[in-house]
């Protein structure tokens, strides 16, 4: 099962520079854990606590994660994950 | 130095002034590597508040896969500050996440939805470091 992932610049010192990685899982916290074991230190960037991260952005074919079942999302082969960091701040 | 023309600049003020009490956001694109701002993109600010802003993440999603089809980056990531001053709070360098973006801070607590100056100041913000940086208005880019 093969599954693009779309990497943030800011992300991409996990990735060698590169902008997209491929990875393995039937859901998205497998997915995840594949990334980790290919890209050490990833999975933190992304999640904490246990649950996604509340500024990280995680869509699988463009529908944001956190309407799909958030790192339970289900995932097939083939498919598309985008992982984009919030854009927000506040004074 | 953020590089800026004069339409740009005056189209970020616009926004931020029409949002006002509300923080106003946005973007300006360029092509990758250019460090050129030459499409601003209004964002709506999800958050609808006067001391926060979040981009909508589906309209982030569309956003940056139109820069992605047209070899684009965030050149500017700008937002407005409305009761205090231009410079990015705690809350702002800690989600700071493009560290190749320069952070334009609008303040508009003088003025408000008001004609009249503005505070307009910009940062690089990489790995929690605040660095501001000068801000040359032109009137056009230099040709590319």
């Amino acid at each position: 099962m093969a599954i693009e992932v779309r990497i943030p610049t800011i992300l991409r010192t996990y990735t060698d520079g590169e902008k997209a990685v491929t990875g393995d899982g039937a859901s998205l916290s497998a997915l995840i854990d594949d990334l980790e074991a290919n890209h050490p230190g990833i999975k933190d960037r992304l999640i904490d606590n246990g649950d996604l991260r509340r500024f990280v952005n995680v869509y699988i074919n463009d529908e944001d994660v956190r309407f799909i079942g958030g790192l339970e999302a289900q995932l097939s082969d083939g498919d598309q994950v985008v992982v984009l960091p919030a854009v927000a701040g506040g004074c | 130095m953020l590089t800026i023309d004069q339409a740009t600049y005056d189209a970020i003020v616009r926004h931020a002034k029409r949002d006002h009490p509300d923080e106003a956001c946005g973007i300006v694109a360029g092509p990758e590597g250019s460090d050129r701002p030459e499409r601003v993109v209004e964002m709506v600010n999800a958050a609808g508040s006067p001391t926060f802003y979040e981009f909508d993440s589906t309209e982030l999603l569309d956003l940056y896969k139109q820069m992605w089809d047209r070899d684009e980056e965030p050149v500017v990531i700008y937002h407005s500050h409305t009761a205090t001053e231009a410079y990015p709070s705690r809350t702002d360098i800690g989600l700071a996440s493009e560290p190749g973006a320069h952070y334009v801070l609008v303040s508009t607590r003088e003025h408000g939805n008001n004609e009249g100056p503005v505070e307009f100041r910009s940062y690089r913000i990489v790995d929690g470091a605040v660095t501001e940086e000068e801000v040359a208005v032109v009137p056009a880019l230099p040709a590319r």
